[in-house]
């Protein structure tokens, strides 16, 4: 199989698929046991600075907001970062803890470009190497697959191949040309789930996202739920595991731990909040007077849920939720 | 006949280029309005996919986020990004939206920076999903504002392949063949691509628009043929179902 061209990018993350079944072998416990703890000792023991940081699904959707909270409040800096990100990696840039960035799409949706990524690619403070979205779930799904890259079909002809760490392979079997997307192995996942129980075992109502693969990509994986449900719950409904007790190295109880994006059937985005955010981060001193007030002001998840209006606000934004 | 704005044109002339039983990809925005609206009038059983994995919602409330709850409420399936783009990847999807900052020609959108990649002038959010869309889908539809800076002979940064720089290029590139940019629906006018050069081609002017005025906000020549018709103006019935059913709250209109 031959090369035909390479991207230009770095390849932020490198891992040999035998070192990761070694590590595996070694590190991930088989066993059940409880991993039930604060997202204070969730962070603090499974990332380190430098580290390679997933979060799925994004920012305004099931997305882990209070674990990212903790990673700015511990100040975890010279991050590298996939994304496909909205409020999550807005926030861990605008905090100044993102070195590099595999970027795929970063912007405030409806609400337009984010000033936050401008300032910093612009300045040339972070980084970048291009993806698609389904390139970036492909390469998780090479990493969960065990395997060092998947072929497919997308980026082919376009810059967005030229600024990646993609290569143009020949098929071995039909001769045509295909993009090699090389895996992408995470030190450290983070997720938000409807429930799991206490040894990790997670379902996921609605969309799944890329939950699936990234959750199996990533070495260390950090669950938030909504709700611990005792196992017996998860064993009437095994089909429903969507991550296994035995990727999970961590399990945050943090209700509303997606706000202020939507957790889907649980609690509609809290628009008032994200409006406050879209406006403080046009400029570099509003962000951070956000950050200052709302993640550094905070102790904690609980904290902050107190901040935004406690239980009354969080019942208006449950109540507002889409019923089925 | 009912007064509208630019965003309720738009609306009406994407509506009108989508056929019925195709299953269409669309993001947030004019997109997801112009399902909503197809769906209502000719093309019933038109089918809105969401690329994080909403399939057939009933769009009754209009989703914020391609992610978000509404992408798959009394849907047929809500699945995950691998799952749909790999059904694009094997030919499902006959329609797919983009949009961006630039547009070219052939159809190539950037949608990731101007100026330089590593210290770019304006950085913009990145291809996200749309340059598997781009890929994979068989028919892509632009949504633009008309514009001398959005037009232009070459784009900046090739972020989304359209027919790349003529020809067979893409399937010389190894993208599926008999695919490709389909329509490019502006406030101006509705473009095609013309079958033998793949280049831009006038097809329908919006109401009021004459081809000199299109020409002049195009910055590269645009293939106008001698015959070029007119955009029928959205309909009262369209109007109603826009203001009264689809956007009750104009979140987008």
């Amino acid at each position: 199989m031959s090369n035909l061209a390479s991207g230009r990018g770095a390849l932020f993350q490198k891992e040999k698929v035998d070192d990761l079944r070694h590590w595996v072998r070694e590190n991930k416990p088989k066993g059940l046991m409880s991993k039930v703890m604060s997202e204070q000792e969730a962070i603090a023991k499974f990332m380190t600075e430098g580290c390679y940081l997933g979060v799925e699904l994004y920012g305004s959707v099931r997305c882990p907001m209070s674990l990212v909270r903790e990673v700015v409040r511990q100040g975890i800096g010279n991050l590298r970062l996939a994304g496909q990100g909205v409020l999550e990696n807005d926030l861990l840039i605008a905090a100044g803890l993102v070195k590099k960035l595999d970027i795929t799409y970063h912007g405030y949706e409806v609400f337009g470009i984010s000033p936050v990524l401008r300032r910093a690619c612009e300045s040339g403070e972070v980084e970048t190497v291009e993806w698609s979205n389904a390139a970036l779930a492909w390469r998780f799904k090479a990493a969960a697959m065990g395997l060092p890259f998947l072929p497919v079909r997308s980026m082919l002809g376009t810059d967005t191949f030229t600024y990646s760490a993609a290569k143009e392979i020949e098929c071995p079997f039909t001769g045509q040309k295909l993009v090699a997307l090389p895996a992408l192995t995470l030190d450290v996942g983070l997720i938000h789930v409807h429930r799991c129980d206490e040894y990790g075992n997670a379902q996921i109502d609605g969309i799944s996202g890329f939950a699936s693969e990234m959750a199996r990509a990533s070495k260390r994986l950090i669950i938030s739920t909504e709700e611990i449900v005792p196992h017996e719950e998860i064993q009437k409904y095994p089909e429903r595991t969507i991550i296994p007790y035995y990727i999970v190295d961590a399990v945050v109880h943090a209700p509303g731990g997606a706000l202020p994006g939507e957790m889907p059937y649980v609690y509609w985005r809290d628009e008032k909040h994200m409006n406050l955010y879209f406006e403080q981060a046009k400029n570099a001193e509003g962000v951070e007077q956000y950050v200052e007030k709302w993640v550094r002001g905070t102790k904690d998840h609980e904290d902050f849920m107190k901040k935004l209006g406690g239980a009354e606000r969080f019942e208006q934004l449950k109540a507002q939720a889409t019923r089925r | 006949m009912t007064e509208y704005n630019k965003s309720e044109l738009l609306i009406c002339t994407a509506a009108r280029q989508m056929a019925d039983n195709t299953i269409c990809f669309i993001g947030t925005g004019i997109p997801m309005l112009a399902a909503a609206l197809a769906k209502r009038t000719h093309a019933p059983n038109l089918v809105a996919a969401f690329e994080f994995g909403g399939v057939g919602p009933d769009l009754e409330k209009l989703p914020l986020a391609v992610g978000g709850s509404r992408t798959f409420h009394r849907a047929e399936i809500a699945s995950s990004i691998c799952d749909l783009m790999e059904a694009a990847a094997r030919g499902y999807v006959e329609y797919g939206f983009l949009g961006g900052a630039q547009i070219d020609p052939y159809g190539n959108l950037n949608a990731t920076v101007i100026g330089d990649h590593d210290r770019p002038k304006v950085r913009f959010p990145g291809s996200g999903g749309a340059n598997d869309i781009g890929s994979l889908c068989w028919k892509t539809i632009a949504i633009m504002r008309h514009g001398k800076k959005r037009f232009v002979p070459k784009v900046g940064f090739l972020t989304t392949a359209g027919y790349l720089d003529g020809p067979g290029a893409r399937e010389q590139a190894g993208l599926p063949s008999g695919s490709g940019p389909y329509r490019v629906v502006t406030d101006l006018a509705l473009m095609g691509y013309d079958d033998e050069t793949k280049r831009m081609k006038l097809l329908a002017l919006q109401p009021g628009v004459t081809a000199e005025q299109v020409q002049a906000e195009t910055g590269f020549e645009l293939m106008i043929p001698d015959d070029v018709a007119v955009n029928d103006e959205p309909t009262d019935e369209e109007l109603r179902l826009l203001r009264e059913e689809i956007d009750p709250d104009h979140l987008y209109t």
